[in-house]
């Protein structure tokens, strides 16, 4: 098991130093010179090919890659011109937040998902499946910032029950209550969507399981049922449901860049669209990359568990 | 076409999506013909007018631009944005995954890693990067969602690709002398298209979700123009005083993408040529049971009894009867084979007995099945659930299918036990060690830790005999045990079986197709066709003396070992489909004997046991035959 999270991290590089190139050439694409960007259109010549020395912009492009590889390698994100610090600080904090916006919705979509899939398989087209089949289909259809927004209109502003929008309240908030309070909403209606995919994907993988012969065998030695079905058939299910969950966890991490802005949190998504709308290439190269390794990171940790749970797949 | 359309019109939530769809496209299309102001001139005096007032349909945002006229105008955007980058995306990546699929090697190496690095990112974070190199804007959110979408394609495409790249009809174009580019137009896109096709439809509504998402942002449709996600957008900030203006483009985006989803769950059933054969399933713990006539009177026969017990499947407007009044009992210490050819209904009346049989469709429709005189049928699913293993156990057909790919046989065995009896983990382990040396497996300690797939089929068999003893049951039904292993280890299994059975007493009814299995271990045999017993009687006066046509024609294709060349009989033709069987007896389409009388009325299994030899243990003999080959 050893060698092969070993195996799998090492194969992860390529993967890695390709996003790098990526963003990097995307971000080369930019018109214009950076410098001018930050010093505004009044400054004079001299000034911006003085920037543009100083952050190393007249050298050739690929020169530029291995400084600005080199650099990250060694933790130097470079510096926000907008925020005027360190890029790696920003991104760290404000990923923090992400972090615990995306995960509680991660969580709530694969609980909830799977739970719904599995009563709606169990129950195929009874009234718990219709009922949970007509629910997912409204979930998935809403754009999650359009419900974030209803959210807010009936529990914050009509019921007056949850708090309109950041992560702690300014004053007096601050502890895990508080938190908790603040984060029912966000995370609701980030979740709703991949919820709606994972039940739906479970409900099939936990149909098509339900038909296999091992079932049948179960059933034929007297296990009970309710462990026919959460232990057997969705052990088994759980083979095609969780690479679907690896993919959602890139939807929620994406959708949380809506929701961030919706519910004024103070995240990592919000931070790059602020950058984009500055034009702070920096800040968007670094949270991008930075982002999109923790990303890949978290897929390996999907695959290696997919190797505990099927004995088949040689590690 | 037709029937495409007939399979998307017939699923009635498709047909309302394309209904809302449909009503959504000609509002938009005849807007321009609306008597609606401009949607772009500002009124600041009527800021935030309520839907309903005067002149304002839906009201007015807060520059009092009219929200009807900006919907309209709003939702045409969206729609052209959504579906010219599904559209773009579709393309790119299926050109990308064609090549790619087609060429293979180094090309289909490099384009195939690329893709990978690509969906190596949350989608909006490329979606994000794209804009910020473009510049916000429409036109550069819609590049960007198209770009984000064309790893997808490009994959699904280059799967069905590479499968059919390697196909016959590739090689033959190929053969032909026909160049790369038209075997790529005429041979392989008309089979990929489907698969674009459901591509697009279910990617379309996320990808108009995902340009709104970006308009949400600020990064796609600029002011004064408007989509409806940059009307969601700017609304926000009134959120609270005016929800209207933010209720209304949501609602819409709403409806659209439910719509599109609702008809690309639709389209991708009606292709799917997996969905449309009515994939079957059977979620159900027992077989439903839904008996249309009076439950048979208790007799006192065997320790199991079948009586005209009948099970039939329900597959839309058809219904199949798999076993038609079938009357089996067998007795303790007792073998009874069942015999037929595949579908003759020989496993599905085994399965009846303990309610396993697939639910839906499966269905009993009429009979008892009693074990010790109480009728199995009518018990709750506690109580059947309480004796399946425990009083009559199952060893089935191919044990890599019939264990759990995912559980150590140790953990499968101990579980059989634990489900009925009250013990440790330890002490089931024990007994799951004893029950492993019990069918011989060499090593058994080992073997506990071990997942099916590190075993051969032998082996697996024998667990699945060990998991059958598990509870020291009366009755072990046994559906083909021995039809996947080569011989030497069939015989091992099959005077295994033998010795448990005079050991421990059991009742077993052993189904083949096979009669020298027949031969060696059972007592009795039934002979079953089209779900219906033919014939019965004790083992060998059964195959000395076969009384049925179809059972002596049966043995006649039995190749005697030792008995010199010769020329194998078959049966000729088929046994009937049986959501159509024939009136009077089912093989008298294949029976050389066969007479008019044949064809009408009901044949009964008619016969006794013989006068004077109706001797403890010796069983009846009785054939359903006009013109038995022997007289019983």
């Amino acid at each position: 098991m050893g060698s092969y999270i070993l195996k799998r991290l090492i194969s992860a590089i390529p993967v890695l130093l390709g996003i790098t190139v990526i963003v990097f050439l995307i971000m080369a694409m930019i018109p214009g010179d950076p410098a001018t960007a930050i010093l505004g259109s009044y400054a004079t010549p001299e000034n911006v090919e003085k920037l543009n020395r100083d952050l190393g912009l007249d050298k050739p492009l690929v020169q530029r890659y291995f400084i600005w590889l080199g650099n990250m390698l060694t933790g130097d994100f470079g510096r926000s011109f907008s925020l005027n610090r360190p890029v790696l600080d920003e991104i760290l904090e404000r990923f923090s937040a992400t972090l615990v916006l995306a995960g509680t919705s991660f969580v709530l979509c694969a609980v909830l998902g799977i739970l719904a899939g599995v009563i709606s398989a169990a129950r195929q087209y009874g009234l718990a499946d219709k009922l949970i089949t007509f629910v997912v289909l409204i979930g998935i259809s809403v754009p999650s910032f359009f419900l974030g927004m209803m959210m807010i209109l009936i529990f914050a502003v009509d019921l007056r029950l949850l708090p309109v929008s950041g992560m702690y309240a300014i004053y007096g908030g601050g502890d895990l209550p508080d938190l908790i309070r603040h984060l029912i909403m966000p995370a609701g209606a980030l979740a709703a969507v991949a919820t709606g995919v994972v039940a739906r994907m479970s409900r099939s993988a936990m149909l098509e399981v339900l038909r296999q012969d091992y079932i049948r065998t179960a059933r034929a030695k007297g296990v009970k049922e309710r462990r026919v079905l959460m232990g057997h058939a969705l052990r088994a299910a759980m083979v095609a449901i969780i690479p679907v969950l690896g993919i959602q966890a890139g939807f929620v991490l994406s959708g949380a860049v809506y929701i961030e802005m919706v519910f004024q949190w103070p995240g990592v998504g919000r931070m790059l669209v602020d950058a984009i709308l500055k034009r702070d290439i920096l800040l968007v190269q670094g949270g991008v990359v930075f982002v999109a390794a923790c990303y890949v990171l978290f897929n390996i940790a999907v695959d290696v568990a997919q190797s505990l749970l099927d004995p088949r797949i040689k590690t | 076409m037709t029937t495409f359309l007939r399979l998307l019109f017939r699923n009635k939530l498709a047909g309302l999506g394309a209904v809302v769809l449909g009503l959504i496209l000609v509002l938009v299309l005849i807007a321009p013909l609306l008597p609606l102001p401009d949607p772009n001139v500002t009124a600041t005096g009527d800021r935030f007018l309520r839907p309903f007032s005067e002149g304002h349909l839906l009201g007015t945002d807060h520059l009092g631009r009219d929200l009807m006229a900006r919907l309209m105008h709003g939702t045409r955007v969206s729609l052209a944005i959504g579906l010219i980058s599904a559209f773009a995306a579709a393309f790119v990546g299926s050109a990308i995954g064609i090549i790619a699929g087609y060429f293979g090697g180094r090309i289909d190496n490099l384009i195939m890693r690329g893709i990978d690095m690509l969906m190596a990112f949350p989608y909006i974070l490329l979606a994000l990067a794209i804009v910020a190199a473009l510049g916000p804007g429409l036109m550069n959110a819609l590049i960007a969602v198209a770009a984000v979408n064309v790893p997808f394609f490009a994959r699904n495409i280059r799967g069905i690709t590479v499968s059919l790249a390697g196909r016959e009809f590739i090689d033959a174009a190929r053969l032909a002398g026909l160049g790369h580019t038209r075997i790529i137009t005429s041979e392989l896109l008309p089979n990929v298209l489907p698969v674009i096709v459901i591509g697009i439809s279910t990617t379309v509504g996320w990808m108009i979700l995902e340009t709104a998402g970006l308009s949400f942002l600020g990064l796609g449709s600029q002011p004064p123009d408007a989509d409806l996600g940059s009307m969601l957008g700017e609304a926000r900030a009134a959120l609270i005083t005016a929800p209207h203006t933010s209720v209304v483009p949501g609602l819409m985006i709403f409806l659209i993408v439910m719509s599109i989803n609702l008809l690309g769950d639709g389209v991708r059933d009606a292709l799917d040529p997996r969905l449309k054969s009515g994939a079957l399933s059977r979620p159900r713990a027992t077989t439903l049971v839904d008996r249309k006539g009076a439950v048979p009177e208790a007799d006192q026969k065997g320790l199991l009894n079948l009586q005209e017990l009948e099970t039939q499947f329900h597959v839309g407007p058809r219904i199949y009867r798999a076993v038609n009044r079938v009357s089996l009992h067998v007795n303790p210490g007792e073998c009874l084979g069942i015999i037929g050819e595949s579908g003759s209904g020989k496993s599905v009346t085994a399965l009846s007995v303990m309610g396993l049989v697939a639910s839906p469709p499966g269905v009993v429709t009429g009979g008892a099945v009693r074990y010790g005189g109480e009728d199995l049928l009518s018990a709750s699913y506690e109580s059947l659930r309480a004796k399946r293993g425990e009083n009559v156990a199952y060893i089935f057909q191919d044990p890599l299918a019939t264990l759990h790919p995912l559980y150590k046989i140790g953990d499968q065995l101990i579980e059989a036990i634990q489900s009925h009896h009250d013990t440790s983990r330890t002490e089931a382990r024990a007994k799951a060690l004893e029950l492993l040396k019990s069918v011989r497996i060499p090593n058994a300690e080992q073997r506990l830790d071990n997942f099916p797939h590190e075993m051969s089929g032998g082996m697996r068999q024998r667990v699945g005999i060990a998991m059958a003893l598990a509870n020291d049951p009366d009755v072990i039904i046994a559906d083909e045990p021995t039809t996947a292993l080569d011989v030497t280890v069939q015989a091992q299994i099959l005077a295994l079986l033998d010795e448990l059975r005079r050991e421990r007493g059991l009742a077993i009814i052993f189904i083949t197709h096979d009669f020298g299995v027949v031969a060696q271990l059972c007592d009795r045999v039934a002979v079953m066709y089209a779900g219906q017993i033919v014939e019965e009687g004790p083992t060998m006066a059964v195959l000395d003396a076969p009384a049925h046509p179809y059972t002596k024609r049966l043995i006649a294709c039995v190749p005697e070992l030792g008995g010199g060349r010769r020329e194998l009989a078959t049966i000729p033709g088929l046994p009937p489909v049986v959501d159509n069987l024939p009136e009077g007896c089912a093989f008298a389409a294949r029976c050389d004997k066969a007479s008019e009388t044949c064809r009408t009325g009901t044949i009964a299994l008619k016969g006794t046991a013989r006068e004077g030899m109706a001797l403890e243990g010796m069983a009846a003999r009785a054939v359903r035959c006009l013109f038995p080959e022997e007289a019983i």
